[in-house]
């Protein structure tokens, strides 16, 4: 197998060059330094511009599966600067201060969701070499870092002390804390598959096919159990009934406003990237390069295209998937939504880890 | 270089939150009214305590999520060696499945998961 591709578009000697050209004009420790607030920088604007498009994405593409245009006013014919322009305006919302609500755990509720989604946002592998955190237990990191924020939505729903918020959150907890062990089970059919619990490492091991392909017929029924199950993470889709506006006003984020509910808002949008992007590192392969065994001049054609525009092919396309299920499904209710989770999801989970393990140790996979 | 990460990370993720709210807090007016204290339910001051109580039920899950969640975590180790370890390693998780399976169908026999 021929992998010297790999390293056509890895970022790994311009970041080390970078890390030695300042090394000899500062000290180390200045260096790192200046690095990681260069990285900081970094996650914070991509984070924002992400959050921008994808935003706009969700009205052009609910636009069109709901025969509309969308916005085309703001900013020309495409409504390019709707998204900037409501930005700005949620900026400029007062924030209010509620009466009877618990303040202190009321303002630590946009902390913990942001957190939640930008430790898990900041395990992505971008491109080779581009990944910002990378260890040996990555994926469990991830599971871990990303459960922080079912904590923040029910301390936002407790401490906004309204019936309404409650309720949301609840459901939302429950809801949550059920769809994350199909998803945790989903996530370990992959490990077995890959042999490997770090990102990076998951990434490399499918140069030669991606897992969709490797896990015959089993992977691409657990890519459906991730999908079902990310989109509940996410609380999206047809599992949105923490902020059922029609019975809840907002769910757990009713009282919040101006910029502070903006940032509920952004980890929602942002949670949804991620997931499509561990669907498409978990499946798709990352920033792997499509290749088709024996035909070597269409591989090499695809070699030729960066590792980041692969990554952000795929997690766009995962993103259309799953705004495409948002938009055409109906909303649940909660006692679907649980029975779903635990009476067929689960066991059908648990189901194709044993048989993905069996697929692993008999040597069936490709 | 890992640890120094992911301590950039979090120092991010709260640096984001507090230079939004700060910025927030700078340019947005500010009025005072009683009524926006109010929680916001349907126009009417609000009765009771907000902090009521909720169905049992999503304790239930709640509980089994714990047994369920706990079991990936230890699942995890197992794993990423079971392509080297084999035929024993999926025999041996199996009987440790096979336990938390019975208690899944308990849990479903006795009706924890039925909503009513």
């Amino acid at each position: 197998m021929n992998t010297s591709f790999l390293d056509y578009y890895s970022i790994q000697p311009v970041t080390s060059w970078i890390h030695e050209a300042l090394c000899s004009v500062m000290p180390e420790a200045l260096a790192i330094f200046i690095e990681c607030v260069v990285i900081g920088v970094v996650i914070v604007a991509l984070y924002a511009v992400l959050a921008i498009i994808l935003i706009y994405m969700e009205r052009k593409v609910c636009a069109a599966f709901q025969c509309r245009i969308g916005p085309n006013r703001v900013g020309g014919k495409g409504g390019l600067l709707q998204v900037p322009a409501d930005v700005l305006k949620i900026l400029t919302k007062e924030i209010i201060r509620l009466k009877n609500s618990d303040h202190l755990l009321y303002d630590l509720a946009p902390y913990l969701v942001i957190l939640a989604s930008i430790l898990s946002f900041s395990c992505l592998p971008w491109n080779k070499g581009a990944h910002i955190l990378d260890m040996n237990i990555g994926i469990l990191f991830v599971l871990a870092a990303s459960s922080i924020g079912v904590v923040g939505i029910l301390l936002a729903g407790w401490a906004s002390n309204n019936k309404y918020t409650m309720i949301g959150a609840v459901r939302s907890g429950a809801m949550i804390i059920s769809y994350e062990l199909s998803l945790g089970i989903i996530v370990l059919s992959m490990v077995v598959l890959s042999e490997t619990a770090s990102i990076s490492g998951i990434v490399e091991s499918q140069a030669n096919g991606w897992n969709l392909f490797k896990g015959h017929a089993i992977a691409i029924l657990a890519f459906v159990v991730y999908l079902i199950a990310g989109n509940a993470e996410a609380n999206r889709g047809p599992f949105d009934l923490a902020e059922a506006e029609q019975e809840l006003t907002a769910g757990y984020h009713t009282e919040y406003s101006g910029l502070h509910f903006g940032f509920f808002y952004l980890a929602e949008y942002l949670n949804l990237f991620i997931t499509a992007g561990f669907a498409s590192t978990l499946f798709l392969g990352g920033w792997m390069p499509l290749h088709v065994a024996g035909l070597d001049g269409f591989n090499a054609v695809m070699d030729y295209i960066p590792g980041v525009v692969w990554f952000f092919g795929k997690t766009f396309f995962v993103v259309w998937l799953l705004m495409w299920i948002k938009w055409t499904f109906i909303r649940l209710r909660i006692d679907q939504v649980l029975v779903f989770e635990w009476k067929y999801l689960m066991p059908t989970s648990l189901l194709i880890l044993i048989l993905m393990v069996v697929l692993k140790v008999f040597g069936l996979v490709f | 270089m890992s640890f120094t990460l992911l301590i950039t990370a979090v120092l991010t993720g709260i640096a984001l939150v507090f230079a939004g709210m700060l910025a927030a807090r700078l340019i947005s007016p500010r009025s005072f009214n009683a009524q926006k204290g109010e929680a916001y339910e349907c126009g009417l001051p609000t009765r009771g305590r907000s902090h009521m109580q909720f169905k049992v039920g999503y304790y239930l899950f709640a509980i089994l999520f714990l047994m369920f969640d706990i079991e990936t975590v230890f699942l995890f180790p197992w794993a990423v060696v079971v392509g080297e370890v084999g035929v024993y390693g999926l025999v041996s998780v199996i009987f440790f499945l096979v336990v938390l399976i019975l208690g899944l169908a308990y849990a479903w026999k006795k009706g924890a998961l039925k909503w009513e």
